[in-house]
């Protein structure tokens, strides 16, 4: 299937994400000279449904397609399958509807250096989207000041200044500003208060929540952090090697883990506490690579569980027992020929 | 008047605490800038028993790494003042020949960054750098030095040590390579561990395996460590004792457990308030309003008044000195004067 996605019609009415069966893959150049090109499989068949006004956070470690799946719902790459559509209308790659898709949609970047034009003041960055989109200059300014304002940031101290003279966490609240200028339904943050110190960090997670609010906004939110998505996700997303493992409400996702790399996951969080220290990682090695993922279970080859069928067949998300989270194992279906399927697990 | 430079000690010590392995008094370091001195590191005194991590924690720009390098005499000497004293194992590291000081560095002490490119040479295998490493600081033969760095990547967990031996830093993944330096760090046995934020690029479940890595290995070698984190929970799996660090100060100090479990400071009580846990799903969460101060201009009195909820007119008066309150040492005019809260259960 090509990049465009047009056909089929949203099932849920009220979702405002919809993804289904998306993947995009890399070919990259193999190591040394005349070396086949490699296949990275970064996203693999990803599907989920967020709807209106909840906050969907995304965790997994580094590799595992987070931010491919954030360029491929901004329209930034083209997929090489599968369908994604915001607010009710599909995506697709032709310039119209990309720009359409600006209007409901919009990303804030962890580096927030990178996404900010160093010539533009902050003022002009911030106006850049609306005036693109036909808002007259006056109206494009006002709206600016407003948001600034709102963001925490005096416009006559800060419309005038260019990007490297503010802050760390001042500039990404003028992305933050920025992706609200054009009045999206949707904002897609990936990693953007990872970069902060704790306490910005909890300043600018304090007007996401705000803004959301006010805006009634929906948000995707990406960050390998996991007590910060815990904190702000209605529902998580857990990706490893460009698949969705499990999803679910966050609050039975964190109580109960189903699939046994969530329960690695969050099991390795540090405790925060000397005299209750963790006295073992739970699981060992590093993720595999993205090129030639495992066969079957793409978390196999690091699952303290792993039988013959997990390199045989690949496990499909299915209703985990802890009600409300969905997650992809055989030891989850009782039908897998999983030795241990169905079981209690320690 | 300072009682803690005069009787020698620094405060906070515990009686039972074995034989000192370093001793750092009244360090300040301060940096030429086209504003003025940066006085990024003033006044700061602390012992470290052998065998003993310290962590120093605080947000960034607090002084921490500063304070690393100036333990490993890595600052630039030329735009750089120091003072004060820093002994590590009986000597005198202000005052080291050239030729001591290659001993030192590497030696008596090793140092491991949260970016394993600082210390790995991208041209050169493991192996070659870890056995070089070792020809520089003993007299052993090539194929003996060859067989330690094996001894080396074997006690770091490396799979396939051998093998890896002759792996470019490119070639390893980034959990590897963190591996690896740790290798190169330990390989020389050394008495003092310096590190720097060592597993905060790592992914969640590569990060607790490496930290429990080092948790193992320091004790198992009674090496003593100085362990720079801005984690709290990181600092919780693996210090014995923490110092927290604010514009360049030690603003308090004790046992893991007593900072972390009853943190008397304002600033280390706003550090654990702001410190995002799950369970603070859907609050509002009071963190730290407003940042640091320029460490060109720093306030007379308390560095933190100004973002402190609890100060007083008395707190721009004078420094406030670290002194022993209800079991640790607190740098807190306010603090001081009021009896201890009781301890917030972890
Ligand atoms: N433009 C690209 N070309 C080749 N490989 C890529 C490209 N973008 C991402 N990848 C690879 O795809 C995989 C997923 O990357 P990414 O989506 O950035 O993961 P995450 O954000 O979860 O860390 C990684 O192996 C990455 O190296
Ligand atoms: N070589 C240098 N020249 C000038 N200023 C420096 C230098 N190194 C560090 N600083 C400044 O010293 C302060 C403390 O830095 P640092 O110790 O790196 O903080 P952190 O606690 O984040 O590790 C910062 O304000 C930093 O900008
Ligand atoms: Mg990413
Ligand atoms: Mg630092």
């Amino acid at each position: 299937m090509s990049a465009v996605m047009q056909e089929a019609a949203p099932q849920g009415a009220a979702a405002m994400v919809e993804v289904e069966g998306l993947r995009k893959q890399f070919r990259v150049r193999g190591a040394g000279f005349g070396a086949p090109a490699k296949v990275v499989h970064a996203v693999s068949g990803v599907s989920f449904s967020l709807q209106a006004g909840q906050t969907l956070g995304i965790v997994g470690e580094s590799g595992c397609g987070k931010s491919t799946l954030a360029r491929l719902l901004m329209g930034l790459i083209p997929a090489d399958d599968g369908r994604v559509s915001i607010a009710g209308a599909n995506l697709s790659q032709d310039a119209a509807s990309l720009k359409a898709l600006r209007r409901r949609m919009q990303m804030v970047f962890q580096d927030s250096f990178a996404s900010l034009n160093p010539r533009l003041t902050i003022e002009d960055a911030i106006m850049f989207g609306p005036r693109v989109h036909g808002v007259p200059p006056d109206e494009a300014r006002a709206r600016c000041h407003r948001l600034l304002e709102r963001v925490g940031l005096d416009p006559a101290r800060f419309a005038g200044r260019y990007p490297h003279e503010v802050s760390g966490g001042q500039r990404q609240r003028v992305n933050i500003a920025r992706a609200l200028a054009l009045q999206p339904q949707v904002v897609l943050f990936d990693e953007s208060v990872s970069a902060l110190d704790k306490s910005v960090e909890i300043q600018v997670l304090n007007l996401l929540r705000d803004l959301k609010e006010e805006f009634g906004l929906t948000y995707l939110f990406i960050s390998h952090d996991l007590n910060v998505v815990q904190y702000i996700s209605d529902v998580v997303m857990v990706m490893y090697l460009g698949k969705v493992v499990e999803i679910g409400p966050a609050e039975v996702l964190y109580e109960r883990p189903a699939h046994p790399y969530t329960r690695a996951l969050l099991a390795s969080m540090p405790s925060m506490d000397p005299q209750r220290r963790t006295l073992q990682a739970p699981i060992s090695g590093d993720p595999p690579s993205p090129i030639d993922p495992p066969s079957g279970c793409r978390f196999r080859t690091r699952c303290p569980h792993a039988a013959p069928v997990c390199g045989e067949r690949e496990p499909a998300l299915v209703d985990a027992q802890s009600g409300g989270a969905r997650a992809a194992c055989h030891l989850l279906d009782t039908a897998s020929g999983h030795p241990l399927a169905g079981k209690e697990l320690s | 008047m300072n009682g803690t430079a005069m009787n020698g000690t620094a405060v906070g010590d515990d009686v039972k605490r074995p034989a000192m392995l370093a001793s750092v008094r009244e360090l300040s370091v301060r940096f030429a800038s086209p504003q003025g001195a940066v006085h990024a590191v003033n006044g700061v005194s602390f012992d470290l028993a052998a065998g003993e991590v310290l962590g120093l924690i605080g947000e960034s720009g607090s002084g921490k790494s500063v304070t690393l390098r100036a333990l490993m005499r890595l600052l630039p000497e030329s735009r750089t003042r120091i003072d004060g004293s820093i002994i590590v194992g009986g000597r005198n590291v202000m005052s080291l020949s050239r030729g001591l000081l290659n001993e030192y560095r590497g030696g008596t002490t090793a140092m491991i960054f949260q970016d394993p490119s600082l210390a790995l040479d991208p041209v050169y295998t493991i192996g070659q750098q870890i056995a070089e490493a070792i020809r520089q600081h003993l007299d052993v033969s090539r194929s003996e030095a060859r067989a330690r760095a094996l001894e080396a990547l074997e006690m770091v967990r490396i799979p396939s040590a051998r093998e890896r031996l002759d792996s470019y830093p490119h070639e390893m993944s980034g959990g590897m390579r963190q591996r690896a330096m740790i290798a190169l760090a330990l390989a020389m046995k050394p008495r003092l561990i310096l590190a720097d934020e060592p597993t905060t690029a790592l992914d969640a479940t590569v990060q607790i395996q490496v930290l429990l890595l080092l948790r193992e290995l320091q004790q198992q070698m009674g090496t003593s460590a100085i362990f720079v984190t801005h984690d709290l929970g990181v600092a919780a799996e693996i210090c014995d004792r923490i110092a927290v660090m604010y514009a360049g100060r030690i603003v308090e100090t004790g046992t893991a457990t007593e900072v972390l479990r009853s943190p008397r400071h304002p600033y280390t009580q706003a550090l654990m308030a702001s410190t995002i846990h799950g369970s603070m799903r859907g609050q509002r969460i009071e963190g730290l309003a407003g940042s640091p101060p320029d460490l060109a201009r720093l306030p007379a009195g308390c560095a933190f008044r100004a973002r402190c909820t609890r100060a007083q007119a008395g707190c721009a008066d004078a420094v406030p000195e670290l002194l022993p309150h209800a079991g640790h040492a607190v740098a807190c005019h306010v603090a001081q004067a009021t009896q201890p809260l009781r301890a917030v259960p972890a």
